[in-house]
């Protein structure tokens, strides 16, 4: 029976990883603005002029 | 770049759209790259994004822009170079590395997201910039030494995007930790219920295969473990506004929330401890659950609004003081008496001041919702809050910011108080005997099974209790209020907090502000009044205003203009006499429009009256009548003052004279109070009187003179034009455009009261249900496990549907 056991307890660890994958994404702010990502996702980069200086490309998010 | 389809679509309209900002054009609207703009801003936003490649911009969106109508930026942001307030706006400044975050109100659509976060593409220095819709937020990295802070926000204004900066900007940071900490509780609470759920499957089901005494045990105590977060961490802000209440002596709907969950909590930890059975954790993690779902409906609230805005919102965080002759940037609180100040065109005068200057033209729309530029001579006292039309002014400070005349208004006590909570909400009077009841009820039950069989006595109290736990009754108002609060927002009613749908329904009486409020502010019509004019002598006048920027000259053109071709006509001699008004030649004959004192007492005394602001107009040296602005009511007044004259009392408090007496009486009812020339005590003084004689009274205002009575009022909504424009501190913000349906909000929040009603009394049966079995000593924990989540629930779910389909019944959505 002591297998029931086993099971139950990969279970709550497998739901674990969950919930700090939750905590830590509240936490990183994903959850502050929940409008925007979904307009910025399909704007599409068009071919810039190749201009020295525009090409940078924005710095990612820390 | 442009698109052609785009193009023949407007082609089929009957006005020309601007093709930056989607306003209709005027006739002498600039054509430019073949695309039509309303005004030379727009033109050269377009000029700016189509240099920089950035014309994509106008294809996610059809006239995405901001109209730049009326915006001189020159000089605004001088301010930015002193150093102690740049530090105080920017988040973080070392070296070449400088983050700021700005409040952008015109944010409104996804090319705004776009163009804001290429940034980078239109100025040199802008590492990176990232828009929060929502919030209508921009965050930038820049870098200091390429891009100062002034240059940075001059470029967010020339293109339409003008940041709104203000020194308080900290109590917005809150907030947001607040609404992230309920986020997490719901996930952590949704996370316990989800696995004890799991856990307590066995149980429910009475399987053979769990004899095993050991499993059983471990299962407990994991439930035990799961458990854990919800009691102590999940629900610490229900003790907290319990132990709160309580200190107060008042019991609010939170004491038997906690009550609940502590008895549910004790009771199976004993069970489990001495091994009686697995408890009633379950219920308790759904209960939570379901509690914090229903409080992050309530919450969500318009966060790119602002409901709690004072003075210092409106008014210019520095301005240029001038010492021994030379020019200093000043913060404004640090303005003493009789420092020389100097205002430039379209700035906010930020204290009581005497003008040095010859003559300055003063708009106040932002205190009175009045637009129409006063004059002003030298030596004339000017308030604070005005704005100056026209070139740079120099003025004396009479009295500090903080002390004037209108500001004043922020030191009276009622701008101090924390809340006002004049009116109880529903669910926490019946709280008060809720808690009693079941109190009473679990005792007797006590004392009953203690002669009946005295083993069971303390598990049926404690189940009394158990089932009590007003969940259904706790639950049914966040949800039907955020839900109502939902549809309101649909409407163009934003509501502060849920909780001000239901204080609508207690409302007896209705205080309307006249400017601004009743009647439009922008669009006055022009009224003409005199001997007749030939077409001949219309033409002439259009000629003439058309070189005037001034309101009443656009208003005179708009209205009079339309279809005539002036431009054969000769123009000579044109003069523009600031305050007073225009003068020239067109073809031979001298024309003069404007106030009295440039026709030199050609008007005989008997043709001078009325009081509204009048454009008086002479040609060749007769008189010959003038153009009066007529105030325009706004769309389905009259309808909506007849749905509410039987059921509320009305008054009106207007600033201004009693010049539109006679009209407000054709749309008011006779009993309707009318006060006029009140000054902004006297409105709040005007709402406390009401008060004191027990009424509870709706305000609806819109200029700063309005915000003591906003705030003094049971509830204050605040009506403007623009959503995004400035709005005084207020309980919900108000289309004005959609005033007409005010009797349709208050009537639904009515509609949102009794369907509160209908969910306490279903839950109500539930507790009835439960109590029953609890009483009798039957509440077994599948019992339990069953009725409460299924009282929860179908509250939610009938509180929920009873709201959207009463919304769709009264055609709100």
């Amino acid at each position: 029976m002591s297998v029931i056991i086993l099971l139950i307890i990969f279970s709550i660890i497998v739901a674990l990883v969950f919930l700090f994958a939750f905590i830590w994404a509240v936490k990183s702010g994903q959850y502050d603005d929940t409008e925007s990502p979904s307009v910025r996702i399909l704007f599409e980069e068009k071919k810039k002029k190749n201009k020295q200086g525009e090409s940078k490309d924005p710095v990612e998010k820390r | 770049m442009a698109n052609p389809a785009n193009d023949t679509v407007k082609d089929l309209r009957k006005d020309i759209l601007c093709y930056h900002c989607g306003d209709i054009c005027r006739d002498d609207h600039i054509h430019f790259d073949n695309k039509d703009f309303c005004c030379n801003g727009c033109k050269t936003v377009y000029e700016i994004l189509n240099e920089n490649d950035l014309c994509n911009y106008y294809d996610l969106q059809n006239n995405p822009g901001i109209s730049l109508k009326s915006k001189d930026l020159t000089d605004k942001y001088h301010f930015l170079e002193n150093s102690e307030i740049r530090d105080q706006i920017l988040d973080f400044n070392e070296g070449s590395v400088a983050k700021v975050q700005f409040y952008i109100p015109s944010i409104h659509c996804s090319s705004c997201i776009w163009l804001l976060e290429n940034l980078y593409r239109l100025k040199e220095g802008i590492r990176y910039s990232r828009v929060n819709f929502s919030r209508k937020e921009l965050n930038i990295d820049f870098d200091p030494q390429v891009i100062s802070l002034k240059e940075l926000v001059s470029t967010l204004s020339t293109i339409g995007y003008e940041p709104f900066i203000s020194l308080e900007q900290e109590k917005g940071k809150k907030q947001k930790s607040v609404n992230k900490n309920l986020i997490l509780k719901i996930g952590i609470a949704g996370f316990s219920f989800g696995n004890i759920m799991l856990l307590s499957f066995p149980e429910y089901f009475g399987f053979e295969g769990i004899d095993d005494l050991f499993i059983q045990q471990f299962i407990s105590w994991l439930n035990v473990v799961l458990i854990l977060p919800v009691v102590f961490y999940c629900s610490t802000d229900y003790f907290k506004s319990a132990f709160s209440g309580l200190k107060q002596k008042y019991i609010n709907i939170d004491v038997p929330i906690s009550l609940g969950i502590i008895t549910l909590f004790m009771v199976s930890l004993f069970q489990v401890i001495f091994q009686l059975g697995p408890g009633y954790l379950d219920s308790l993690s759904g209960l939570l659950f379901f509690l914090l779902i229903g409080k992050w409906i309530q919450n969500k609230t318009y966060e790119g609004l602002s409901f709690e805005r004072d003075y210092r919102s409106y008014f210019p965080l520095a301005v240029i003081r001038l010492k021994d002759g030379l020019e200093e940037t000043v913060q404004v609180n640090r303005l003493a008496k009789s420092d020389e100040i100097l205002i430039r065109n379209d700035e906010i005068i930020p204290a009581d001041c005497i003008l040095i200057s010859h003559e300055a033209s003063i708009d106040y729309s932002f205190v009175t919702g009045e637009s129409t530029p006063v004059y002003k001579k030298k030596g004339d006292f000017i308030y604070a809050g005005g704005r100056q039309q026209g070139p740079a002014i120099h003025l004396q400070v009479l009295k500090p910011t903080s002390q004037s005349y209108l500001t004043q208004l922020w030191n009276n006590e009622t701008f101090k108080k924390e809340e006002k909570s004049r009116i109880q909400l529903m669910v926490d009077k019946i709280s008060r005997y809720f808690t009693a009841t079941i109190l009473i009820i679990a005792v007797s039950g006590l004392i009953s099974w203690l002669y009946i069989d005295p083993s069971k006595a303390w598990f049926v109290f404690t189940s009394v209790l158990i089932v009590a736990c007003p969940c259904a009754l706790s639950l049914s108002t966040p949800f039907t209020l955020g839900n109502a609060m939902n549809i309101f927002g649909r409407n163009h009613l934003y509501i502060k907090n849920a909780n001000i749908v239901e204080k609508l329904t207690n409302i007896d009486h209705i205080v309307f502000d006249k400017t601004g409020t009743l009647t439009c502010n922008r669009r006055g019509l022009l009224s003409y009044s005199g001997s007749p004019l030939t077409e001949t002598e219309k033409s002439w006048i259009i000629k003439l205003v058309a070189n005037s920027t001034h309101p009443f000259s656009r208003g005179i053109l708009s209205e009079f203009g339309k279809g005539k071709d002036h431009n054969i006509l000769s123009l000579s001699d044109y003069r523009e006499i600031k305050g007073k008004g225009i003068a020239g030649i067109v073809n031979n004959h001298l024309i003069k429009i404007g106030s009295r004192e440039i026709l030199n007492g050609e008007i005989k005394p008997d043709n001078a009256v009325g009081f509204q602001a009048n454009m008086y107009i002479s040609i060749d040296n007769i008189y010959k009548g003038s153009f009066s602005v007529q105030n325009e009511y706004r769309l389905g007044l009259k309808h909506l003052i007849s749905d509410l004259a039987p059921l509320y009392s009305l008054s009106i408090l207007s600033g201004d004279n009693e010049s539109e007496m006679e009209k407000l009486k054709d749309i008011f009812p006779e009993n309707t109070e009318m006060n006029f020339r009140q000054k902004p005590e006297q409105k709040l003084e005007y709402i406390e009187n009401l008060q004191k004689n027990g009424k509870k009274v709706l305000m609806l205002g819109d200029g700063l003179n309005d915000a003591g009575a906003l705030i003094k009022s049971d509830i204050g909504i605040a009506v403007t034009d623009d959503i995004t424009a400035f709005t005084p501190a207020s309980d919900a913000i108000l289309d004005a455009g959609k005033i007409g349906d005010l009797f349709s909000f208050l009537k639904f929040s009515d509609l949102s009261r009794k369907i509160i009603m209908t969910s306490f009394i279903i839950s109500f049966l539930y507790n009835i249900i439960g109590m029953s079995f609890a009483l009798m000593g039957k509440l077994t924990p599948i019992i339990a496990a069953v009725l409460m989540p299924a009282s929860s629930i179908s509250v939610v779910l009938f509180a929920t549907f009873a709201v959207h389909f009463m919304a769709r019944f009264k055609k709100m959505i």
